[in-house]
């Protein structure tokens, strides 16, 4: 019998749920509604020089990639559990798509990230 | 009969070598408030239509022989009751995700051979011989299986799981119930051999946690729940080969 290699991304996927549930829709709420509406918040919260200076922070690097990756492999997971209602069939290129598509995220915000400097 | 009312029985009838589709036959039946569907159905088979199939025996959810759709969901037709589904037509079909093989009965071999697949008996941890007497267990550890072991195979849950409906390879519910039930007795010794299933492709992995395999089982068996257990034992199986000294 061959062995799943499910348990990793579905350890993945719910991580990405805790954190998302936890935190998701203050982020939105925050850097989607708040901000821009400047709803009680300081009204350069989400300033550029705010948001490079955070960036660059490590607190921040580590914050921004958990959060950007954690997020796109959760949704990986769900979506790729989720083909079959739109009449996909699940199997390795739809698996590849999916997470594919969340590795890609994860590589491209860590070289950002590193790009954007210290 | 006293204080009888009427109801209309929309029967899913099929016979193999004769029927080239599933038809729907309606039988008009009267019945009592006590009367469950599978008496409605007795009561077709004996005085209107001897020729309508489907499986029974013990008439008190115990044997698990006549689960069915009824109204669209599966239920035991013994613990499903006529005046629940007034004012009708009650549509009555086979059991979803398995082949016809006659009006209500359909072919459960599939389910039959993953019950073979998952070591349904105890392997002793520490084989005991007559003189040293029974294998002793606290009600702490009694508890930790007891209600998985309540499954009548009745095969509800089956056609409640729509992972299953996708793909028959996929365990399903009740066999990892059965599974856990084994797993996790203090007598028992093959866990290795069973999480080499639940690991697998065709294992815990298929599940998607939508749990109507629980909401519908007769005996309160919660295999969403063994499911998920299983899951998280599959997950910590699959980092602990990376560790050393593990295969």
């Amino acid at each position: 019998m061959k062995r799943s290699n499910q348990p990793f991304f579905w350890l993945l996927f719910g991580a990405g749920g805790m954190l998302s549930a936890l935190i998701g829709a203050m982020l939105v709420f925050i850097t989607g509604v708040a901000a821009p509406l400047g709803l009680g918040v300081h009204a350069d919260l989400m300033s550029h020089a705010n948001a490079i200076a955070f960036a660059r922070g490590i607190p921040g690097k580590l914050f921004l990639l958990v959060v950007v990756s954690l997020f796109l492999w959760h949704a990986a997971h769900r979506i790729y559990h989720s083909l079959h209602d739109l009449g996909i069939p699940p199997g390795p290129l739809a698996q590849a798509a999916c997470y594919g598509t969340a590795l890609l995220g994860t590589v491209v915000a860590t070289v950002a990230l590193l790009a954007i400097g210290f | 009969m006293a204080d009888t009312r009427k109801i209309v029985l929309e029967v899913l009838r099929y016979t193999p070598g004769q029927s080239t589709a599933p038809t729907l036959q309606q039988y008009p039946i009267e019945f009592t408030d006590d009367m469950s569907v599978l008496q409605g159905l007795q009561q077709v088979k004996d005085f209107v239509d001897g020729s309508l199939t489907f499986r029974w025996s013990c008439r008190m959810a115990i044997c698990g022989s006549c689960g069915m759709m009824i109204d669209g969901a599966p239920k035991l037709a013994c613990r499903a009751f006529l005046r629940d589904f007034l004012p009708g037509p009650l549509r009555v079909e086979p059991l979803e995700h398995f082949p016809i093989e006659r009006d209500l009965v359909v072919d459960i071999s599939d389910f039959v051979d993953k019950l073979g697949r998952i070591t349904p008996w105890i392997e002793p941890r520490e084989p005991r011989s007559l003189e040293q007497g029974e294998y002793l267990q606290t009600p702490a550890q009694l508890e930790r299986f007891e209600s998985f072991s309540h499954c009548i195979n009745c095969m509800l849950c089956y056609a409640a799981c729509p992972q299953y409906g996708l793909d028959s390879r996929f365990l399903g519910p009740a066999a990892t119930a059965l599974l856990h039930r084994y797993n996790s007795d203090s007598r028992d010794g093959a866990q290795a051999k069973r999480m080499e299933l639940v690991n697998s492709e065709e294992g815990v992995w298929a599940c998607t946690a939508v749990g109507y395999c629980s909401e519908v089982c007769p005996k309160a068996v919660d295999p969403a729940n063994a499911v998920n257990q299983n899951k998280t034992a599959s997950a910590v199986s699959w980092f602990a080969r990376f560790l050393p000294g593990r295969g």
